[in-house]
């Protein structure tokens, strides 16, 4: 039974992030379990820093459990201990102390140089021939814009990306709110975005995986649902992701998707959100265009299903209380034909 | 002594009592009421409407004084909700032709003129409506309580919002003082520019 429920630990550790009860979405988050050049580095600095205070600790305790014994054997020999030692004896205590502050410092100095050398090894990483992308950290969510050289091939999107496994990945780190923090563990130690002042990071994915990220700067109601997702894919899979988020929106076909889109751009989604192909344009919200291509909805907080879709659009703060959007009391057949078109935005 | 102690109870009470009621300035509710959103129905101008006729009818209505909604007052007296307003302000696009309350295309709001009134269920419906020569209309598009928010803002900018609920700084470009300083002005509701009025 334990093994059981520690191999089902295992499972949810490594493989899913539970976004609500009961389901699942794929994607590993964790320090431990390096993905790429930098958080192999930082996982390394742990493991020494981890186990040189196993060292010492145990050290400490073995040194006090013999003190402890040695000092009743010896009352029990003779008598009690006196005051003032002999000077052979405080002569040899005197050197020991020497000896343990002399290999204290060396293991301080240890771990600093250790530090030093990683700190260094993560900013190292090559920016040539990097993948460009512009993250912008909003309350509480991710747009992501993938910069090209040709302006007609520079897309965004939000809260979900994939990259090409093996190429470095230079993001510029923008907020046009409040502090927050871009971190992917299994990629990268955390880096804030900070208002008005633009951060850069290099990173690199060596594992072809899904991997979650999340703001790891208290940025008001909903931090803790202002998550996204990475995946690492190969290179041509990446390509073929790019191209498709590159098309414009898929046009409606049949009546009732039809209908959708007229609701989508006569009431009040059009005020936030972009759908390329529609007049839709606007940037308060995450940009719609390929919604349906995204494993969730709102920024990691749920699965992107219909029903969960059709709860954010009616009551949002239900789910994410204090969110930017606000609630939509749609006519029932006008939310049905709204979710019709959003579920064909591939 | 033990007078002296009481009068120091007292005083602390008062205080206490004070810090408790200006905690409301900030008051954030998740879901938000707004004030009923049946106002346009009596503070219309014409039964013109843009977009034709409303789908419920187009009921011809009386001129309505506006504190027949004081809810409205809920907004203007909450400092969250006035910032929520310029949020939107901004966010909405207000800020392309109103700039930021100096006036280009559309007109200046930070003056005392109100060409279609200046309380806050006129505010709503100008937003609500539209307005000839280019107010477009924003009906069907923003929730009820956002454009409450918006109308509360845009008194804020005319100085007829509550100084410690009205914004106090700006992350624009701003010309003129902070909103909780603007002039408190008389305000006009007249679409007569002062040029045109007869002089004094």
């Amino acid at each position: 039974m334990i093994a059981a429920a520690t191999a089902r630990w295992a499972t949810l550790a490594d493989n899913d992030f539970g976004v609500t009860s009961g389901e699942w979405v794929r994607g590993t988050k964790s320090v431990l379990d390096p993905a790429g050049p930098q958080s192999g580095r930082i996982h390394q600095l742990f493991l020494d820093y981890f186990w040189l205070s196993v060292v010492v600790y145990v050290l400490v305790v073995l040194f006090v459990i013999f003190a402890v014994i040695l000092r009743r054997r010896r009352a029990r020999w003779t008598g009690p201990i006196l005051a003032e030692p002999a000077p052979s004896r405080e002569k040899l205590r005197g050197w020991l102390v020497g000896l343990a502050t002399l290999a204290t410092t060396i293991a301080l100095f240890f771990l600093l140089a250790g530090d030093h050398a990683a700190g260094r090894a993560i900013r190292s990483l090559s920016t040539d021939n990097a993948l460009k992308i512009r993250v912008t950290g909003h309350q509480w969510w991710w747009e992501f814009r993938f910069e090209d050289e040709a302006p007609s091939k520079i897309f965004t999107t939000a809260n979900e990306i994939h990259i090409p496994v093996g190429r470095t990945i230079e993001v510029e780190l923008h907020s046009p709110d409040v502090i927050h923090s871009f971190w992917v563990p299994n990629l990268h130690g955390k880096r804030d975005m900070i208002p008005g002042h633009p951060t850069r990071i290099a990173f690199r994915a060596d594992k072809a995986s899904e991997y979650w990220g999340q703001c790891a700067e208290f940025c008001g109601y909903e931090h803790a649902k202002m998550r996204f997702r990475v995946v690492a894919e190969p290179e041509e899979k990446f390509n073929a992701w790019k191209a498709a988020q590159l098309q414009s929106s898929v046009q409606p076909a049949t009546d009732s998707q039809k209908k959708g889109q007229y609701v989508f751009l006569h009431t009040t989604c059009v005020m936030c959100h972009t759908i390329q192909g529609t007049t839709a344009g606007a940037m308060m919200g995450p940009d719609l265009t390929h919604l349906a291509s995204r494993k969730t909805i709102a920024a990691g907080s749920l699965p992107n299903k219909r029903g969960h879709l059709a709860g954010w659009i009616s009551n949002p703060q239900t789910i994410k209380p204090g969110v930017r959007m606000p609630a939509n009391s749609l006519p029932p057949d006008q939310l049905q034909a709204l979710l019709d078109y959003l579920e064909i935005l591939k | 002594m033990a007078i002296k102690q009481r009068k120091l109870e007292l005083g602390v009470l008062v205080a206490s009592l004070a810090l408790v009621t200006s905690c409301k300035r900030e008051d954030r509710p998740f879901q938000t009421s707004a004030p009923s959103a049946e106002a346009i129905q009596f503070t219309r101008m014409t039964d013109f409407r843009a977009g034709g006729p409303s789908i419920s009818g187009n009921q011809p209505s009386p001129a309505m004084s506006a504190d027949e909604t004081p809810e409205e007052k809920e907004f203007e007296e909450n400092a969250y909700m006035v910032g929520e307003g310029k949020r939107l302000f901004s966010a909405f696009n207000c800020v392309g032709c109103h700039a930021h309350g100096g006036g280009g295309m559309g007109p200046a709001l930070i003056d005392d003129q109100w060409i279609y009134g200046h309380e806050p269920a006129q505010i709503f419906c100008t937003i609500i409506e539209g307005r000839p020569n280019g107010m477009p209309s924003f009906g069907g598009k923003i929730p009820s309580f956002q454009v409450w928010q918006l109308a509360s803002y845009v008194r804020s900018l005319g100085g007829l919002v509550p100084g410690d609920a009205a914004p106090g700084r700006d992350d624009d470009m701003h010309g003129g003082p902070p909103e909780n300083s603007a002039p408190n002005q008389k305000p006009n509701d007249s679409s007569l520019p002062k040029s045109a009025e007869m002089p004094k």
